[in-house]
């Protein structure tokens, strides 16, 4: 391959000024974005924020009406064919055909990307190999499981070798088990020196797997750094407890209510309660516990903890990151994000 | 990769010659016929679609409705199996409507137009694959018929011209199908529109009755119905008779189909989103 493309200061994917409207619906007003080759860029934001346009239009599936997109320095619209030889895509929507099976699916990938029947066998065979599915290789795809189709999906989208790979929504609709099992292979591929652009609406998974995470809320770039500094924003410690007795959630979001250096956030549904307390730390954990003993509020789980990126997504737009969607996936995500502690520091000792 | 070729493509990757990109929408649209024709083989409904719809239509009209219907100069399975061949290519364009729907609402489309492949071999692949099927739906009718009585009498050069005549009509019928399925793009409706305009179009001309059975107000339409020219120049071909205004008026209909439909799916296609 040739690597005359960009000079190696050139960042794998840059993006200036992106607009795109659908009619009355402004999708995009205006992205920047700067990915440095061989490494990971998160984008978050909630659903219609506008990250699949942002995708579609660097896949060269949309074409954009303002600003400019260069992947690997070749722009998106000028040089599309040149942008399909350079990257992959994989997402929610599996390309795969259901009733071929998994290694027709590759093989038939393979000669779509030009390579030779026998080249495309044994690449089909490589990826079988390498994403697990050498076992269900002769099986029709449609009795996949959710995990292993989007296994395979993401396998399709490695057929031509890509040196920058978009994912969009990798882990959306999977169980917890086949997501952390995508989160492996995901940061195996980053390891491996892809230049990744992966969106997503869960808050974990951009803490997980990214150097860098933009917001994007309404077509906006809201916010840009790292997980740590995003956290930063948010202005320190959160104190955060659940009410088994739903009756009294108004008491206890009064008695925390002077504690706290902004508005609590109650979760109606789950019970759960958390609010800012800035730099104070465990002063204001004491005096959230005294005034809800003095309240008579019973809670469970009462502690102090570094803020989430849920924090930071309702610090900086003033809603929860996925409040369009439907509650009881949003308790999922919630329960999973609580334990988080150690995932993230595995990713941090592989990035 | 020598550097002549990374001269002529420029700072970047070798951009492939036109001969070359030329060679790979030949290629690509064969693997995509590929993959469409292993689809259709692996889904018993596609299956019973093409090959068992047709002939129960075929065996319904000869011992059904044959006994009551007189045609003029020769028996019913012969006047009949011209009509219903040209009535089932039609009909077999719905599962082209009903795949490009789906293809296009799982992002199928999308996935393998952000691919380095010929663009146009998507549609293109999907019509080799819809004809091939065609093919297949006729070449069993034909069996059929001839198995409860229909011969062929004009020769065997006409018969092929037949097959051709009711292939390249059917093929026509396809582009305005993957057209409405590009166009509506949702399997649902698809589903419900897809085959409604085809029954006024195959069953209100002579395919399956002399027109002169039906009322006056309905024979106008009847008669220049392209599906009339087009069944009334197979049975020449196929029975013999005078075939000269039928086959020329039929070819100019499909000629308008291809001019006014091959664009209109093209544009739909790369709208589509």
């Amino acid at each position: 391959m040739s690597q005359v493309g960009g000079a190696t200061g050139r960042p794998a994917i840059l993006v200036e000024g992106l607009t795109k409207s659908f009619g009355e619906v402004h999708a995009l007003r205006g992205i920047d974005l700067s990915v440095p080759r061989g490494t990971v860029l998160g984008v978050l934001g909630p659903n219609g924020a506008g990250k699949t346009t942002a995708v579609r239009i660097l896949t060269t599936l949309l074409l954009p009406d303002g600003g400019r997109a260069e992947v690997e320095g070749y722009d998106v619209v000028r040089d599309a064919a040149a942008v399909r030889r350079t990257i992959g895509l994989a997402g929610q929507s599996a390309a795969i055909q259901e009733e071929l099976t998994g290694r027709e699916n590759l093989e038939i990938i393979g000669r779509l990307y030009h390579l030779s029947w026998p080249r495309a066998r044994s690449r089909a065979t490589e990826l079988l190999e390498q994403f697990g599915l050498s076992d269900a290789a002769d099986r029709s795809a449609k009795n996949y499981s959710g995990g292993m189709q989007r296994r395979l999906d993401l396998a399709a989208s490695l057929v031509g070798q890509p040196r920058v790979l978009f994912l969009d929504e990798p882990t959306t609709g999977l169980d917890p088990r086949s997501r952390l099992g995508m989160w492996d292979i995901i940061r195996s591929l980053a390891a491996g020196g892809t230049t990744l652009l992966l969106t997503t609406q869960y808050l974990d998974e951009a803490d997980e797997l990214a150097d860098e995470i933009v917001v994007i809320d309404h077509g906006l770039v809201i916010a840009a750094g790292t997980a740590e500094e995003l956290k930063g924003r948010v202005g320190g410690d959160v104190v955060e407890f659940t009410v088994p007795d739903r009756r009294r959630m108004a008491d206890a979001v009064t008695a925390v209510a002077k504690t706290g250096e902004g508005e609590p956030h109650a979760d109606e549904d789950t019970g759960l309660i958390y609010v800012g307390v800035g730099g104070r730390g465990s002063d204001a954990l004491i005096e959230a516990v005294r005034s809800l003993d003095a309240a008579g509020i019973e809670t469970r789980d009462l502690r102090l903890r570094r803020p989430s990126l849920d924090d930071v997504f309702l610090a900086l737009t003033g809603h929860a990151a996925e409040e369009e969607e439907d509650q009881p996936s949003g308790r999922r995500r919630r329960s999973r994000s609580r334990r988080r502690g150690q995932g993230q520091d595995d990713a941090r000792v592989t990035s | 990769m020598t550097a002549v070729a990374e001269l002529a493509g420029g700072s970047g990757a070798a951009e492939p010659g036109l001969r070359t990109r030329a060679g790979w929408a030949i290629t690509d649209t064969l693997t995509i016929t590929r993959r469409n024709l292993l689809v259709w083989m692996r889904v018993p409904a596609y299956l019973v679609f093409t090959v068992i719809q047709p002939v129960m239509f075929v065996l319904l009209f000869v011992y059904v409705f044959g006994g009551a219907i007189k045609v003029p100069g020769t028996n019913y399975v012969n006047f009949l199996m011209p009509g219903i061949i040209a009535q089932s290519a039609a009909f077999a364009t719905f599962g082209t409507a009903i795949a490009l729907a789906q293809e296009l609402k799982k992002g199928v489309i999308d996935r393998l137009r952000s691919m380095p492949m010929a663009r146009s071999a998507v549609l293109a692949g999907r019509l080799v694959a819809d004809t091939g099927r065609m093919l297949v739906t006729i070449l069993i009718i034909i069996g059929v018929g001839y198995a409860v009585g229909f011969r062929f009498s004009n020769g065997v050069v006409p018969a092929i011209g037949m097959v051709l005549l009711a292939t390249v009509f059917g093929v026509a019928i396809c582009c305005i199908s993957a057209y409405t399925g590009l166009a509506i793009g949702d399997e649902e409706s698809v589903q419900a529109f897809g085959l409604i305009w085809l029954f006024p179009l195959t069953f209100l001309s002579s395919a399956f009755v002399p027109i002169a059975t039906m009322p006056g107000w309905l024979q106008a339409f009847a008669y220049h119905n392209p599906v009339t020219y087009v069944v009334n120049a197979m049975r020449a071909l196929a029975l013999g008779g005078p075939l000269e205004p039928d086959l020329w008026q039929s070819l100019v209909w499909i000629a308008g189909i291809f001019i006014v439909f091959v664009p209109l799916a093209v544009r739909a296609y790369r709208r589509a989103s």
